[in-house]
């Protein structure tokens, strides 16, 4: 592994040098998304608010990770442990939503029963 | 791994400055740095996880409480922090090409800017928390709203319907997560100034900027979980 990394000829030991134009392209692009989600969130959407807010910050997201960060041009194996910490992440949030309401029938009871004493 | 010493060996002709001798080339070193440092990225996504887990169950069980609450944050200083804090990602990126060109008054003005729009950040958020306290919008059971007529600051409770049961928890989940996203900030601060007198001494070049770039690369998951933080706390509805 330490020379085959050793061994790797010219080209790829440089490091990716983003251009500057796409650094302000992409701050642009994240100015005008901030914009639109502000806009968005002045029309009543009912739930689409919370999934169209949730699916702009995540293609900003997607762009601070991908040109910022570097992922694009990045060795693969970085982008993958990302896509795997969201993955936990994913499953961390679904798996304690499933019964996150279950419990609220007893809360309820709970209550009553206070105000009752 | 047969002859780890390979590189040592060629010693002092061209052994680069800041190679550490259990590396084999700067690239190598380079390479290992970072993935460190996306594993530490990946244990802070995983950090704040826990809290943002909090926001959706009790946004699932409550979602009363957060289109009643949200009313009491200023859209306005929100959608300026996220500019600001855009900005000075956009700042930090450009700080790591001028690194990588060998530009060393660019990174220093870029690391002095993006120090600067951090500044700006956390002062905005000071008037946004003293604002809270001023009219008893605390956590749990310290909610206890100070009516004032005419204070856009504090919306009365008839303007968006009965105030509803709890709304503390929104402000409990509110200053959490604003709080621990504002000691990043914090700490990210101490490591860009301690990276701007690296730079200003001229520690850095195209062959060594290590550094700059792992900072880089905490300061955008700062800005990260922000883009997450705005619309989840002040962007709820009309």
């Amino acid at each position: 592994m330490n020379h085959r990394l050793a061994a790797e000829p010219g080209p790829d030991r440089a490091p990716h040098v983003v251009p500057l134009g796409v650094l302000l392209a992409v701050f642009a692009a994240l100015i005008f998304l901030t914009c639109v989600t502000v806009w968005v969130a002045g029309i009543d959407l009912g739930e689409w608010n919370l999934f169209g807010a949730l699916a702009i910050a995540t293609v900003k997201a997607a762009l601070v990770a991908l040109y910022f960060m570097h992922l694009r041009y990045d060795s693969p194996f970085n982008a993958l442990l990302f896509v795997t910490g969201l993955a936990f992440l994913a499953l961390f949030l679904g798996l304690t939503l499933l019964d996150a309401v279950a419990y609220q029938p007893d809360i309820e009871t709970f209550r009553e029963a206070a105000k009752a004493r | 791994m047969t002859e780890p010493h390979a590189a040592l060996a060629a010693q002092p002709a061209d052994h680069p400055p800041h190679l550490a001798h259990h590396f084999d080339t700067l690239r190598q070193q380079f390479e290992a740095g970072k993935l460190g440092m996306w594993l530490f990225l990946v244990t802070e996504i995983l950090f704040f996880g826990g809290l943002f887990c909090a926001y959706a169950v009790y946004r699932a069980i409550h979602p009363e409480i957060f289109v009643f609450a949200h009313h009491y944050l200023d859209k306005n200083l929100g959608a300026v922090n996220t500019a600001v804090l855009i900005f000075s990602s956009l700042t930090m990126a450009w700080a790591v090409r001028c690194a990588q060109l060998n530009q060393r008054r660019g990174l220093v003005a870029c690391l002095a800017v993006t120090l600067v729009c951090a500044g700006v950040f956390l002062g905005v958020k000071y008037v946004e928390y003293s604002q809270k306290w001023q009219h008893g919008l605390l956590w749990a059971g310290w909610f206890k709203p100070v009516d004032e007529p005419g204070d856009p600051a504090n919306a009365p409770s008839g303007e968006h319907g009965e105030q509803p049961r709890d709304v503390g928890i929104f402000f409990s989940i509110y200053f959490l997560m604003t709080g621990l996203h504002g000691l990043h900030v914090v700490g990210g601060m101490g490591v860009i100034a301690w990276i701007l007198v690296l730079a200003a001494r001229g520690r850095f070049s195209s062959q060594y900027y290590a550094p700059v770039d792992f900072t880089a690369l905490y300061w955008h998951l700062v800005d990260l979980i922000w883009i997450f933080l705005f619309p989840l706390l002040y962007l709820i509805g009309p």
